[in-house]
């Protein structure tokens, strides 16, 4: 069958097979392999996206399932070239190691700060707890989201005040 | 010398990056590999994709024991998308039905004879995709005759067991191996006549370290030149390369064995499974790329387990508590080939270090390891060649120790470390500690925590009838494998090779052996060329991975990779900078001994003015002009560097839990983790490999087994029912450190990759033991799963196997 979706703003369309996965979707047919696998019983989380920014464990969704949605994955979180806080968060403060985790963690954070801007520890441990991460014990996953969480703060309250002021901060 | 310094547990933020600090050579340092994959650019071995390349899938044995009557794959065969259907028999034709495992055993890579363990591969498929592979296995329809398995370590001696490997010649029983250390008769007397003997088993169930990645590879047989290129998830590169040449007799020099971007490892990718011999063979066969990956269950159910050990535990002590002696007996479960990944002398690992951190009189282990129907495996889970298995016997029956004599754990440990002054240190079963000063660290995790309130409080509590523990654990590892007098893998010397290339402009290139599978290698290694040559870390490239390209060394496993290869690092630089500051005192016009080098330029001495930059040598040593006499062009080096003796870090953990006396659930409140791993080149990445392990100790502790059924059934074989702790079930870390440097290696650098999950389960069974004090209870087997810890409480725990 042909399944078309957006993904991280540009259309694509493909035929596949009406079961494929649409992390195999992404992963074998799109060629977006920042999307990781890593269970049959959707426990891990590795392969977290966003569909229609919500995100979903992409194992766990038919790829006919998100045609006519829109998909955003760990590969469209970098806009024109600039990473997203997330990102860099996850940079500072020791967030990954093997990085296998990592893209699913950061589709998770990002979702959860555009919800919640100022997140304390017990609900990022709770919005990430569907998610394995075998490598940091994840406390500096949190201190990432936390880093990015108060950069974005940062940010928001220096463009208040440009806007504000009319000058920058 | 032990340096310790006050280590907040700062966290980073936007106006204060501190993990930011751009040494050039140890310190804080934001990782190189990083960049890619925060943008989900990490190469893994499921994102090779190659022209052409078709998947393979195995099926497995739905049963535990069973002879093979027939397989018939001709549906199999008419399947549209299939390529191939191969079953053991196909391979025997080749020779190829059996290979050698890491511990000079043999595997099946598939079944021809019987069927050993659930899940065993029986036939593979290779199709034009993944789903249409599967598919295929689901046409191949085998016969089996059912054989009684024997799951039940303690019953695998018994004469009415079935034998498991018939297939070794005159084999009559299941004995896989027997192994024995220390001084029986000397520990025998010192306990004959101690004031106080206590006796404990103690079981370290079967779990596994399954990584996020599982395994796989890509294998591509260059059909002109014969030449072999595979991408594998693999620890080890260079020692799975030698083997590939030993079972496949390709020649050496037509395999490159490529480790891309590695999604964990924790010893799990060490082994060689039968899935890489398979897409070999399949892409030999058909002339095409051939890639297999597993799924979790196949991870979870036959690739390298870890543990598996009863042990039986004493301890001898004086009435006022000094330990005198420890004595064990072990059974040890291999499954059904012995595929553990240990120096050959070792067949036990390192458990030999089953003394820990104690001045004692005597020690005696003996071993029975037996074969069982179940998985293979036996050295994986981040264990440091067994003594993950030593250091919870030790620290659990120290505990013990310290309920009979009704001690505090702390004081009993304080009373009993080996004394600075001691070291090097040799043990009682022939290990030389190299350095340690352990009351430090112990004071300083007990400050750390508070651990004077906590006993106030926990009194408190228990006055009310609230449940909360308070758990010690201090360990001593041995690490850095090793001395090539006494281990080898294989045949194959455990020293690793190092290459250096510094640019004309002073860029340079290193190339190691080991593999990272998440340690940072690419940060680390440059760190400490940086620190040798005063070249920033950001342009030293980092190559490793390939064996094309790097030299050979034995890989990354037992928390080698600083010990070996860090020390390798260290000395190829120190060759370039000897080099170096011959052709600077040309450049200079001065002796080399009025040259001194000062981090990044050599500098006459008394005359800093007249100094070059380790650029300009470079730039010099590739240049025209003459070079002093003797003196070659160019600037690159190599070396092997053979260890002169493992490295012992250690650590003194603290773990405070609460007990819901309704529910029997443990939550792990507080952890406090000291570690000691001598010098440290990069505190972050440190403190990283540290959580780590304390994650794996909370998981062992409180969740993770491989468990079975009585035919052998594994019954946790997804992460549904093989629990793995989110951050839900662990506390903020707290870390801190001391500094006491290995004094032979040559930057004082000893391990730290394993510390954490060696250290970490005995100091939460520890507090939950504890916590339940008040019950009487003075032991109770991991896993510590409420229903567990329920059944201790009620007074009828039983072991776990
Ligand atoms: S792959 Fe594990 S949850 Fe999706
Ligand atoms: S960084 Fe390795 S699994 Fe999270």
């Amino acid at each position: 069958m042909q399944v078309t979706m957006t993904i991280n703003g540009e259309e694509v369309s493909r035929e596949v097979e009406p079961r494929t996965l649409l992390v195999h979707f992404l992963r074998d047919h799109v060629g977006l392999t920042g999307t990781h696998w890593g269970c049959d019983t959707s426990n891990c989380g590795t392969c977290v996206v966003w569909i229609d920014e919500e995100p979903v464990k992409s194992c766990t969704h038919l790829a006919a399932m998100a045609g006519g949605h829109a998909v955003r994955t760990v590969e469209g979180l970098e806009v024109d070239g600039e990473l997203d806080p997330v990102q860099e968060g996850f940079i500072q403060c020791h967030g990954l190691q093997c990085g296998f985790c990592t893209p699913g963690m950061m589709m998770t954070a990002r979702a959860l700060l555009d919800r919640n801007p100022d997140p304390d520890e017990a609900t990022i441990r709770e919005a990430i707890s569907g998610q394995i991460c075998r490598c940091t014990g994840y406390s500096t996953i949190i201190r990432s989201i936390q880093w990015a969480a108060s950069k974005e703060r940062e940010t928001a309250v220096e463009l208040a005040g440009a806007s504000n002021e009319g000058a920058s901060a | 010398m032990t340096v310790t310094d006050d280590n907040t547990n700062a966290v980073p933020t936007p106006d204060n990056n501190l993990n930011d600090n751009k040494p050039v050579g140890y310190g804080r340092m934001l990782r190189k590999e990083d960049p890619r994959f925060v943008r989900g650019l990490g190469q893994y071995c499921d994102d090779v994709e190659l022209p052409g390349m078709l998947h393979l899938a195995i099926l497995r044995s739905p049963m535990a024991h069973a002879r093979i009557v027939n397989i018939d794959k001709s549906a199999a065969e008419a399947h549209p998308k299939v390529k191939a259907v191969i079953t053991g028999a196909d391979l025997a034709e080749q020779g190829l039905a059996w290979m050698p495992t890491l511990s000079n055993d043999v595997q099946a890579v598939l079944a021809t004879d019987k069927v050993r363990f659930q899940h065993q591969e029986v036939a593979f498929v290779v199709a034009e995709d993944r789903y249409s592979a599967r598919d295929a296995l689901e046409l191949i329809d085998v016969e089996y005759e059912y054989i009684k398995p024997v799951v039940d370590v303690r019953k695998a001696m018994d004469p009415e067991s079935a034998i498991i490997r018939d297939d070794l010649e005159g084999k009559e029983d299941n004995y896989c191996f027997k192994w024995e250390t220390g001084d029986k008769e000397a520990t025998e007397a010192v306990f004959a006549n101690a004031d106080v003997t206590v006796k404990e088993e103690v079981v370290y169930p079967r779990v596994h370290p399954a990584p996020m990645e599982t395994c796989g590879c890509v294998a591509d047989v260059d059909r002109v030149s014969g030449k072999l290129t595979l991408w594998s998830t693999t620890q080890a590169p260079h020692a799975h390369r030698t083997v590939y040449a030993l079972v496949s007799g390709l020649p050496e020099h037509k395999i490159r064995v490529i480790a891309p971007d590695i999604g964990g490892g924790f010893g799990n990718k060490v082994p060689i499974y039968p899935g890489y011999v398979c897409a070999i063979v399949a892409s030999l066969v058909i002339g095409k790329p051939v890639k297999w990956m597993e799924d979790r269950t196949e991870n979870l159910v036959s690739t390298g387990f870890a543990r598996d050990y009863v042990m039986q535990g004493e301890i001898a002590a004086t009435k006022d508590g000094k330990i005198q002696a420890i004595r064990t007996h072990v059974l040890a479960d291999h499954g059904a080939f012995n595929g553990t990944a240990a120096p050959l002398k070792y067949p036990a690992g390192f458990f030999g270090v089953f003394t820990g951190s104690y001045d004692i009189d005597a020690a005696y282990c003996d071993m029975d390891a037996v074969y069982t129907n179940k998985a293979p495996g036996g050295v994986a889970y981040a264990c440091s060649f067994r003594i993950t298995e030593a250091v919870y016997l030790v620290e659990r029956i120290v505990d013990c120790l310290a309920y009979e004599l009704d001690m505090d754990p702390a004081e009993l440990r304080l009373k009993n470390f080996i004394q600075p002054e001691q070291f090097p240190y040799e043990s009682k079963t022939g290990w030389v500690y190299d350095s340690g000063d352990y009351e430090p660290a112990m004071r300083k995790a007990m400050d750390m925590i508070g651990y004077d309130d906590l006993r106030a409080e926990q009194a408190e509590k228990r006055a009310k009838g609230e449940l909360m523990g308070i758990g010690i654990s201090f360990f001593t590892e041995a690490v850095g494998a090793g001395p090539r007098k006494d281990m080898d893998i294989l045949g194959l010397g455990m020293a690793d090779g190092c290459e250096l290339r510094i640019h004309p402009t002073g860029k340079a290139v290193v190339r190691l052996s080991v593999k990272t599978q998440g340690q940072g290698h690419e940060t680390t290694f440059a760190q400490i060329i940086a620190e040798e040559l005063g070249i920033a870390p950001d342009d030293i490239d980092v190559v490793h991975g390939d064996t094309d390209n790097t030299p050979f060394g034995l890989g990354t496993y037992g928390s080698r990779s600083t010990p070996v290869s860090g020390a390798a690092a260290a000395l190829v630089a120190r060759k370039i900078r000897e080099k170096a500051h011959i052709i600077s005192s040309g450049m200079l016009e001065a002796s080399v001994a009025d040259i001194e080098w000062v981090k990044g330029s050599f500098q006459v001495k008394g005359d800093p003015e007249k100094s070059v930059t380790i650029q300009d040598v470079a730039m010099r040593a590739h240049g025209a002009g003459d070079l002093p006499q003797g003196i070659e062009g160019g600037l690159d080096a190599s070396v092997c560097y053979n260890p002169d003796n493992l490295t012992y870090p250690f650590g003194a953990y603290i773990c405070v839990v609460d007990v819901d006396p309704g529910t029997a659930e443990v939550k792990v409140r507080r952890f406090v983790a000291v570690d000691d791993c001598g010098t440290q080149i990069n505190p972050m990445i440190i403190e990283g490999q540290v959580h780590g392990g304390l994650t794996d100790g909370v998981g062992m502790a409180l969740m993770e087994m491989i468990s079975f059924d009585e035919e052998g059934n594994c019954l946790n074989s997804t992460l549904m029912d093989y629990l793995i702790p989110t951050a839900m079930e662990v506390p903020d870390w707290e870390t801190g450190h001391t500094v006491t440097p290995s004094p032979h290696h040559p930057i004082g650098a000893k391990g730290i990759g394993e510390s954490a999950t060696v250290g970490s389960p005995p100091a939460v069974v520890n507090a939950v033991v504890d916590a339940l004090k008040p019950y009487g209870i003075r032991h109770a087997d991991m896993p510590l799963t409420p229903s567990r810890v329920w059944e201790a409480m009620q007074g009828n725990h039983t072991p776990p196997i």
